[in-house]
């Protein structure tokens, strides 16, 4: 393996309600890796994600980003190494408009005037966006608010993209168009995900996790053709993934 | 859509309005946060009985409007809206102070019903102009300006995020008002009961979306300051502003000008 972008050892984490949400996680993961965190709700994939934005801080264990450890001293460095994308975009998007949103972290991280309009407009040009410029964030369907909110992270030029739920709400159009998008970046990808078929397009390693442990991890393809594993994790095949295997 | 929903969506129109290119929209925030203070201190300035001085002083908001290209219908329902607040702090003036102090032909008026108009007008040209305010400039926009100032960080990030949670909350009770609605198969009232334990689910989903907002925020370096693109420059046409309408609120407030216009009318008549 290459050299790991992240890695998790012996990664613990409790609510304190005293809920056990992450339990001895440990795995690499290397540059430019596709990662889909598959499981039931409530397995521990929210909370797993959480953690490489360092919202969430280990309990026990260590987790470290580009070799950065994730404690609160490292936080300005993890989060600009690393952009999260949140399952509900309207969590995410809260500026006047478009344009100000996604100048959001630039201008935070201490990004020029003078560059501010290229990289604000290359971020929406390669999502598809730049007509959306001067709209307010909430008059935008689903699936633009989806792009957008994608546009604000990417301008960050952050080295790992974590996604949660990205196609929870999307029409199968915005789907298939944000399949195609994330197929031509060359970030790190952790995608925490229900839609086994989108995780199986654009993941080529899988880690299922299951309260709060892992219990499989693997290729994708592999991982989603063992039936029995899937359904001990209360999940089911992609499509065309039938009783008798792969398609 | 149920009136929560509405009023979540129609928080967001003083920020689409606030995304404009009128000249206006690209004036620096703080020259017109400057402009409008002093507008507000000259108008609540007069003595209680003052009217006619007042007039003049429509021409600000009418102004905002008009060259911020903004809709003036929208302005003046929202102003409406908190109308009732004004008209509580001056109904009863009526009642104490009945002394005529102007005649109007056979009629006299006495202090307290001129003391009401005067906090009405008062309060509508105040209230429209701060309104026209905030949809030419938006609320993060006027932060950042008071953060410039020197206005401790706590308050002006507090008034951000009270901006921001707002529409949080209001999405929040239009989707329970929504549900609960959709249940109640007989168009009965809510009681007591009921609305309490709404109002606590409602608490609690607002604070862990709250939550949510707050930790997009920070992923994207968010520090406690307000930063935003291409609105913090102060130049010759701020000057200008500033020093124009200053000129101009002081002429108003130190002359009557529908008195002195009205005795020109008359020797000219005469």
């Amino acid at each position: 393996m290459n050299r790991p972008i992240i890695e998790a050892k012996e990664l613990c984490y409790t609510y304190p309600d005293g809920t056990a949400a992450l339990k001895d996680i440990s795995f690499r993961i290397a540059q430019g890796g596709s990662v889909a965190l598959v499981g039931e709700n409530g397995a521990g994939k929210s909370s797993l994600l959480q953690h490489f934005t360092g919202c969430l801080l280990p309990s026990a264990g260590t987790l470290s980003i580009k070799g950065t450890m994730v404690e609160g001293k490292n936080l300005k460095a993890v989060r600009r190494a690393v952009g999260m994308l949140f399952q509900n975009p309207d969590d995410q998007l809260f500026m006047p408009t478009v344009f100000d949103d996604v100048a959001f972290g630039l201008l935070n991280t201490g990004t020029p005037e003078n560059e501010l309009e290229t990289r604000v407009m290359e971020a929406l040009g390669t999502v598809g966006a730049a007509h959306l410029r001067a709209r307010p964030p909430y008059r935008l369907s689903q699936g633009e608010k989806r792009a957008v909110a994608i546009a604000g992270v990417l301008a960050m030029g952050p080295d790992i993209l974590v996604m949660d739920e990205p196609t929870s709400g999307l029409d199968p159009g915005s789907r298939r168009r944000l399949i195609r998008l994330l197929k031509t970046f060359g970030h790190t990808k952790v995608i925490a995900t229900h839609d086994m078929d989108f995780a199986l397009e654009t993941c080529e390693r899988a880690m299922v996790i299951h309260r709060g442990r892992i219990s499989a991890d693997g290729p994708a393809r592999v991982i989603f053709s063992d039936k029995a594993l899937l359904e001990r994790a209360s999940l089911e095949p992609p499509r065309g993934y039938g009783p008798t295997g792969c398609p | 859509m149920n009136s929560f929903a509405a009023n979540s969506f129609d928080l967001g129109t003083m920020d689409a309005l606030a995304a404009g290119n009128t000249p206006l929209h690209r004036l620096d925030a703080r020259a017109k946060l400057l402009v409008t203070l002093l507008f507000i201190v000259t108008v609540v300035s007069f003595e209680k009985y003052s009217v006619s001085a007042l007039m003049p002083f429509v021409l600000y908001p009418v102004f905002l409007i008009a060259a911020g290209d903004l809709p003036a219908g929208y302005i003046l329902k929202k102003a409406l809206w908190v109308s009732p607040f004004a008209l509580s702090v001056g109904i009863f003036n009526p009642l104490l102070d009945r002394q005529i102090v102007l005649h109007l032909g056979e009629f006299g008026i006495s202090g307290g019903w001129l003391s009401l108009t005067s906090i009405l007008i008062r309060f509508a040209l105040t209230v429209s102009a701060a309104l026209a305010l905030v949809a030419l400039t938006g609320v993060n926009a006027i932060c950042e300006a008071l953060m410039k100032w020197g206005v401790p960080r706590p308050f002006s990030v507090q008034l951000l995020f009270l901006n921001r949670f707002l529409s949080v909350l209001a999405g929040e009770a239009g989707r329970m008002t929504r549900a609960r609605a959709l249940r109640g198969f007989r168009k009965r009232k809510m009681g007591i009961g009921t609305f309490v334990q709404i109002a606590g689910h409602l608490l609690l989903r607002a604070v862990d979306r709250a939550e949510r907002v707050y930790r997009a925020m920070l992923c994207r370096g968010f520090d406690g300051r307000i930063r935003l693109a291409g609105h913090s420059h102060i130049g010759g046409r701020e000057v200008f502003f500033v020093t124009a309408w200053g000129a101009l609120f002081a002429l108003f407030r130190l002359t009557n000008l529908p008195v002195e216009l009205g005795y020109l009318l008359t020797r000219i008549i005469e």
